[in-house]
Order: C-alpha cells, then sequence, then structure tokens
C-alpha cells in the first residue's frame, strides 16, 4: 500500500480479449456469440483455443457443476446465441428500411438551410460528416437537435441536390449509405402560406 | 450500476478537476485500493490530467485519454473499471464464486453468499476476513481473470454464517455498459 516498499511499477498483465464479444475468451462461453467467439480464437490463437476448449479441459471445467446444471447452461447458452442472432438480424433489416431524408427549410424569406436526417443509422458519425459538409460547400454545417429530439445535422444554404449527389457518390464518410435509402423530403406547407 | 447507461444521455459533461482535487483523488485511490505510487503513476501519470466525466445518479468516471479508470457514486469509495483490474488483479481483495453463479453474474445479478461459500466459491480466510462495505474483486471458479467488481454487504465472517441473501452487491460486471464503453 505504501509507496516505500514498492519502488518498482509492477507491470500490467496484458489481457487478451475476444473481438468477437469483447470478453476475455475465458469468458465466450457465457456471451451470446459463442460459436463465432469459438471460430474467432481457432483462427487467431490456435493455442489457446485448445487450452480452453480441448476435451481434458472441457471436462476439468465442469468443476463442482452437477451434469443436468451444465446441460442446463448450455441450452441457455444455446438460446441465448439464437436470440442474438435474431436481434442482429432484426437490426439489420431495420437499418436497411431507415431512411435518410434531407430537407430543405425555409429560413429567412430568401434564405435556407438543408436539414438531413437519419445518417447515423448507418454508421455515420454525424460531427464528422457535418464537418466535411461544411468544408465541402463552405457554409457553415452543425449537429443539432430537432423538434422530436433527434440528431440531424443541418447545413447552411440550399445544398439538397448536391448533398443527394455527394451521398449517393458514396465517398469519404458516406460510404455506408446505400443510394437508394436517401431521398429528399418536400417540407410541409406551414399555416398561412 | 451500469445495467442502463448509455453516453449520449447520462453523461451530463466532462470536465479536468483542479489539480488540488486530482491530487486528493489520488490520495483516495492510493488508501483505498493496493496498488502502489509507482504502479498508479504507471496508469495515470502525474502530468496526465485525470477527465471527470459527471453521469446520472451521481456516478462519476475518471478517465484518462477517454480510457475509463476509475469510477464513483457520490462520495462511496473509488472502484477500479474491470479493465484496470484485469491489468493489474491484485489492486482489490478477492472473492471468488462457483460456476453455477457465473451465469447470472453476467446478467447483472449481486452475488448470494452461497455461491461465496460453496465448494466452487473463494473467501478470504478467516484472518485476512473483510468487513462489510469493502470493495472487492470477483473472480470465478475456473478462470483466471475478474468477471466484476464488488462491494461486500456482508462481513466474509458473517457470510459463512448467514449463508443467506446477498453477500457481494455488484457495481460493474464483464459485458454490462460501462464495459461496453472502452472510450468515453
Amino acid at each position: 500500500m505504501s509507496s516505500e516498499t514498492q519502488p518498482e511499477p509492477v507491470q500490467p498483465i496484458e489481457v487478451l480479449y475476444c473481438q468477437v464479444c469483447t470478453f476475455p475468451p475465458e469468458y465466450c462461453e457465457f456471451g451470446s456469440s459463442f460459436t463465432r467467439c469459438k471460430e474467432w480464437l481457432k483462427e487467431s490463437h490456435p493455442a489457446l483455443y485448445d487450452k480452453y476448449y480441448s476435451d481434458e479441459a472441457l471436462q476439468s471445467k465442469l468443476g463442482t457443476l452437477s451434469l443436468e446444471a451444465q446441460a442446463k447452461l448450455e441450452k441457455d447458452t444455446a438460446e441465448k446465441e439464437a436470440k442474438a442472432e435474431k436481434k442482429a438480424d432484426a437490426a439489420l433489416k431495420k437499418k436497411m428500411a431507415s431512411q435518410v431524408s434531407i430537407k430543405r427549410m425555409e429560413r429567412n424569406k430568401r434564405k435556407f438551410v438543408t436539414a438531413i436526417h437519419g445518417l447515423e443509422a448507418f454508421d455515420v458519425e454525424l460531427k464528422k460528416a457535418s464537418k466535411f459538409l461544411a468544408q465541402k460547400f463552405a457554409t457553415g454545417a452543425s449537429v443539432t437537435k430537432n423538434p422530436q429530439g433527434q440528431d440531424e445535422i443541418v447545413v447552411q444554404g440550399d445544398v439538397a441536390e448536391d448533398v443527394l449527389e455527394l451521398i449517393e457518390s458514396r465517398t469519404g464518410v458516406f460510404k455506408s449509405v446505400p443510394s437508394a435509402n436517401v431521398v429528399i423530403v418536400e417540407e410541409k406547407k406551414k399555416k398561412g402560406e | 450500476m451500469f445495467n442502463k447507461f448509455s453516453p449520449s444521455t447520462d453523461v451530463t459533461g466532462q470536465t479536468p478537476p483542479k489539480s488540488s482535487v486530482q491530487r486528493s483523488i489520488r490520495a483516495a485511490i492510493l488508501s483505498q485500493c493496493k496498488i502502489g505510487a509507482e504502479t498508479l503513476e504507471q496508469v495515470w501519470p502525474k502530468k496526465e490530467s485525470l477527465i471527470h466525466v459527471k453521469c446520472r445518479n451521481h456516478i462519476s468516471i475518471y478517465t484518462i485519454h477517454g480510457e475509463p479508470l476509475f469510477f464513483q457514486q457520490s462520495d462511496g469509495p473509488i472502484y477500479p473499471t474491470l479493465r484496470l483490474l484485469h491489468k493489474y488483479p491484485f489492486i482489490l481483495p478477492r472473492v471468488g464464486i462457483d460456476r453455477g453463479a457465473i451465469r447470472f453474474l453476467l446478467s447483472g445479478a449481486n452475488m448470494m453468499c452461497p455461491g461465496l461459500t460453496s465448494a466452487g466459491g473463494y473467501l478470504p480466510p478467516p484472518e485476512n476476513a473483510l468487513p462489510a462495505g469493502t470493495p472487492v474483486a470477483v473472480f470465478a471458479e475456473g478462470k483466471e481473470h475478474a468477471v466484476a467488481v464488488g462491494i461486500t454487504k456482508l462481513g466474509t465472517e458473517e457470510m459463512r454464517k448467514v449463508n443467506k441473501d446477498i453477500g457481494v452487491e455488484i457495481v460493474t460486471h464483464l459485458g454490462d455498459e460501462l464495459w461496453n464503453q472502452q472510450t468515453l
């Protein structure tokens, strides 16, 4: 506890983490992607794979746990895995169905801003994207919350068409956005217009 | 504590604390955890400024270069994060749980006494008994690395005697939201 008794700093233990589930590999069996974790370990660290999943290792692992409990555990893991897979599938589907909308909004009679909404669904970093757009069009661009409380990029000036073109070209930050999902939305008429 | 946590909604601000405050944090860590000053110096060099990430529910997380190292709830004890504990497993006293309990722990349950007192579990021997309210590293049967950080709700001797109800309250465990935040 005192500094005098420990003059040399203790070197940290480098812990290997599973690339699939981020756990240390010995805990993969409790995660929701056990099969994929196992494959990953087999490929990248065969020695460790043997250590954890050889027959003896599996035997000794049983430890104090009864066979039934072990069976139940395995069943649970399988179920969990299936569930996680389903969830990932659903998320992907939802992602593919979600849309990026580009909207031109009137700011001050002849002045416009362009709001781009829904990019985050495609893993675009809004802050970076806004910076990129600002540079591209030499205007101000920012990430703001819209009235619904969701984040969107607001670019000054009417650049809806250019943004559409830019996203469809799928360069730079917009690489992961499928062009079919991008639409220009007409602003709803406000009262009195 | 971190069963539900997302940086976008739960973090209210990030600030570097005053250097006097940092000094007191450093002193607190040194007195609460079994970590030498040199070792701490290695994870938290004097020149680097700690960033205090304020979160909801009075949770403070201390990060360096965006990497969470320590956290604290209001004025409670300072806990190391699990990743830090993996690197320096000796900084907290250890307790062990049996294999059957791992599953529940990973879904965020607190650890009940039977899981700690059974054959697969581990409690420090009577001469090193821990009082209630000690931060502990929770290890699992047959595993090399810590699986969670918790705080004892009962003294370890009491756990042996009572052998019922919550023995260790889990504050962060493998796979919770704090674990998922590799950087803040």
